[in-house]
């Protein structure tokens, strides 16, 4: 034998360098490049978000006084532990206090996101589109994939995190190093949690959408279980990591235990991941496929029917999900409403918002926030079109009598459709709850109107996608970054005290709060006007294109 | 009998790249025709032309009478296409996924159906994200092959299928130009081709290099002839046409010019023919006399892939 073949047989008879790891760095690589831009636009946008919105606190709030004037709007207002906490700090409103109170929550939720859309991407929709396979092929162990994403996902969060230790101190003169490397620390830990939980809903579902799906619904159902325990004595809070991240109370008294918490419950699930991983099939998920049926049913006929199946999971997870929530919160409103009534100050806040309930208060904007949620599945939908023409999916049917407008006007009639049963849902879960609660049916139609109200505003967003789609097709999913932008203008726009015309942009803006606000019907009439214009653009371009 | 397809000095570009330079292609009602260049030379684009999925910048095109980008639904009721590279719903069933095309096609004879899904050997149950290659292309090909559409657009629609299906294809194609109705196939696999094929066009970098009867095009080529002859043929290699002289002892191999080929013959006569057999240029030595500059470019000098061609294509 020659000299040559023996090498090579020892080569491949001793095992790989690496072991199961192998080709962990390459990967990495793979992956930097890959999504260089994707990394450091989430990195970038949420450091900078806060780095600006911190900023501005010395112009808008620049006195004691001033910042103890909102402080005191914060504890009247009957929505305030759903965004920020239990309010430490809130009796003095430092612009540390201040920075923690109502940045981190956001802040965490931003880097939750961040994690789940990274880890996913690059595990399991790797392993659907079949490039995991090619790549699993070469000299590259099973858990390569999962620890390069988790190298790469981590080290975003690291990055993030000193960004915002060494940003948040030079952005606001008052925020201490110790405050800010607590709060960074406090949103990485959210971070590193949410990277856990994608990695093993990376392994449970076969496809990459739905194990954004699952790991979202966990998202909101723990950031829920932090509002609602803040909203009590504080106690659930503590089964949240969001809670967690609260607590290490930055800017007030740090404590740094919290953070155990998220990094222990981090490397959990991340041993859960690495296990599942390591025993199932590539391309496989925990469950194995079900047979289908060897006939379509008489539902399946056309391109709506086709439009409906695809979408109609999505549709029932988001529609459930939103519903459960509208039902926990509807049942929180006389108790949110009774915390501030305790504090005296009952005549003086209904005198200031012109005499509102409390209770319709609190409606009013947990169903806006509900709407606003709503809006992402109707952009989800819509953006199906592009996803559908990208994976040549679209070509087929268009080559059947099926013509552009039709095929454009199923995927919209979903959105559309969809986006008002998920109001629908919304406006059902609080309008029954509240319906318990006061002992009075018409709370039913009430909350039914006030969440159907948003329905233009959704619609404007499906408009703007389909304009997207039909002129700059590749462009389509930065409809996302519209959404982020409107939501970021409607979250921190109080505390940011934004000129008019820049709220003027969110379509949300000009739809009135029900039960708060009085209906008006030709603010309505405007939004849903520019949406059928945005979404009558968008299906003449895709008229007049190529197919991609 | 009219066109079924006509195109002429069709132009399509896509940013800088002209991927399609003024291409003739005719297809004549009743024929199948056979669609043949290399990857990139423009095969799909030119199909995505014809079903109204890219509009043409150049030239004419006119599919069944009509313009295929204005005319796209109405079209589209009178033809079949199945695409070279199936993607599918995932989370369809391949039986789904067929009565799904084939209902938006208008509805189909389920009988046909259910013979197609059973001579293709196809699982109909199964998710199609569990499907292979083949299997995704049988989904296709028993959606398209069920319709009784008068114009079959078929994109390479073989090249993931084993020998056996290859068979049942074939098979399913007689009966379809048995019917009297057109069939337009794009494909790699000659055989398959040579086969099945009245009429072929070869098209290369965009433009239509040859189109013809197999008959025609051979016309325009060698053929490849082996004789044993009692006298030295050395002199043979002067006489006009004769390509690729072989002389060992008696045997003698050339190719030869097809108008050239009366006087070869005469002189071999000459030389005391005793054997003599020759065959017909096979379509892979059609095909690779208009790409071999570009094998010659690469390193692969044009005889040794002739011989190649002639040893696979067995003449």
């Amino acid at each position: 034998m020659s000299r040559a073949a023996t090498a090579s047989r020892d080569r491949a008879d001793s095992p790989p360098r690496g072991g199961s790891l192998a080709g962990t760095l390459g990967l990495v690589r793979l992956i930097v490049r890959r999504d260089r831009v994707r990394l450091a636009v989430w990195v970038l946008a949420i450091a900078v978000s806060v780095f600006a919105s911190v900023a501005s606190f010395s112009e808008t709030y620049p006195t004691a006084e001033d910042r103890e004037a909102r402080a005191s709007l914060l504890r009247d207002s009957p929505v305030t532990q759903l965004f920020t906490g239990p309010g430490y700090g809130l009796d003095d409103y430092t612009y540390g206090a201040m920075t923690a109170n109502e940045m981190l929550p956001l802040t965490a939720v931003a880097v939750a996101l961040m994690s789940i859309f990274l880890v996913v991407r690059n595990t399991r929709t790797e392993e659907e589109s079949g490039r995991a396979e090619l790549v699993r092929a070469a000299v590259v162990g099973r858990h390569a994939y999962p620890a390069a994403t988790l190298i790469v996902v981590g080290g975003a969060n690291l990055v993030l995190g000193l960004l915002l230790t060494l940003g948040l101190p030079a952005s606001l003169d008052g925020l201490g190093t110790t405050g800010s490397l607590a709060f960074a620390a406090a949103a990485a830990g959210v971070g590193l949690v949410f990277t856990g939980v994608a990695l093993v809903t990376a392994q449970v579902a076969v496809a990459g959408r739905s194990a954004v799906g699952i790991a979202s619904i966990i998202l909101g159902a723990l950031y829920v279980l932090r509002s609602i325990g803040d909203m009590d004595d504080g106690t659930l809070a503590w089964s949240s990591p969001f809670g967690w991240a609260i607590e290490m109370r930055a800017y007030v008294g740090e404590r740094w235990w919290p953070l155990a918490l998220a990094v222990a419950l981090a490397v959990a699930l991340i041993a859960v991941g690495v296990r599942i991983n390591a025993r199932r099939d590539v391309g496989a998920g925990a469950i194995a496929d079900r047979p289908g049926r060897p006939r379509a049913r008489s539902t399946l006929g056309g391109a709506f029917g086709l439009a409906f199946r695809l979408q109609r999971v999505s549709l029932l997870a988001w529609g459930g999900t939103l519903f459960a929530f509208a039902i926990l919160y509807g049942s929180l409103a006389e108790q949110a409403s009774t915390l501030y009534e305790d504090l005296d100050s009952l005549d003086e806040y209904l005198a200031r918002i012109g005499a509102a309930d409390p209770v319709d208060q609190f409606l009013a904007l947990t169903i806006f926030w509900s709407a606003l949620i709503a809006t992402a599945y109707v952009i989800q939908s819509t953006t199906r079109l592009r996803a559908e023409e990208a994976a040549t999916r679209a070509e087929p049917l268009l080559a059947t009598p099926t013509s552009r407008w039709r095929w454009l006007a199923s995927h919209t009639a979903i959105a559309i459709g969809g986006g008002l049963a998920v109001l629908v849902a919304i406006g059902l879960g609080f309008g029954a709850s509240r319906a318990v609660g006061a002992g009075d049916l018409g709370e039913l139609p009430r909350a039914l109107a006030a969440a159907l109200v948003y329905a233009p505003a959704t619609w404007a967003f499906a408009g703007a996608t389909l304009a997207l789609y039909g002129l700059i097709p590749r462009a389509t999913a930065s409809i996302w970054g519209i959404l982020a932008a409107i939501l970021f203008i409607e979250m921190f726009g109080p505390l940011l005290q934004f000129p008019s015309w820049i709220y003027d942009i969110s379509p949300f803006q000009h739809i009135p709060q029900l039960p708060v606000a009085e209906l008006r019907l030709a603010p309505l009439a405007v939004v849903t006007a520019i949406a059928a214009a945005l979404g009558a653009l968008g299906a003449v371009a895709f008229r007049r294109r190529d197919l991609a | 009998m009219g066109d079924v397809i006509a195109v002429s000095g069709l132009v399509k570009s896509f940013g800088s790249t002209r991927a399609l330079d003024r291409l003739d292609l005719e297809v004549s009602a009743g024929e199948v025709h056979g669609f043949l260049g290399p990857n990139g030379s423009g095969k799909t684009t030119t199909i995505r032309v014809l079903l109204g999925l890219l509009r043409a910048d150049g030239g004419s095109v006119r599919l069944l009478g009509g313009d295929p980008w204005h005319d796209a639904v109405a079209l589209h009721r009178r033809l079949a296409y199945v695409p070279g590279d199936v993607s599918l719903w995932p989370t369809l069933s391949g039986g789904e996924a067929i009565d799904l095309l084939t209902r938006l096609r208008g509805g189909v004879d389920q009988r046909k159906r259910d013979e197609l899904v059973a001579r293709f050997k196809l699982d109909p149950s199964k998710k199609s994200r569990t499907y292979s290659k083949g299997n995704r292309q049988k989904v296709a090909l028993v959606a398209g092959l069920a319709s009784d559409a008068e114009l079959l657009i078929l994109d390479e629609p073989t090249s993931g299928l084993d020998p056996l299906m290859e068979a049942t294809f074939q098979e399913c194609i007689r009966e379809i130009t048995a019917e009297g109705r057109t069939v337009l196939l794009s494909s790699h696999i000659l055989a398959e081709v040579e086969a099945l094929c009245d009429r072929v066009s070869i098209i290369r970098l965009g433009r239509t290099v040859e189109s013809g009867t197999l008959a025609e095009l051979r016309h325009l080529t060698r053929t490849t002839i082996s004789a044993e002859v009692e006298r030295q043929a050395t002199h043979l290699g002067e006489q006009p046409g004769v390509h690729d002289l072989i002389v060992d002892g008696g045997t003698v191999t050339f190719d030869v010019d097809t108008v050239h080929i009366e006087a070869a013959i005469r002189q071999l006569t000459e030389l005391g023919l005793r054997s003599l057999t020759s065959h017909p240029p096979t379509l892979e030595e059609l095909f690779l006399r208009h790409y071999g500059d570009e094998l010659e470019a690469d390193g692969v000098p044009r005889a040794a892939a002739a011989a190649g061609a002639r040893e696979s294509g067995g003449g």
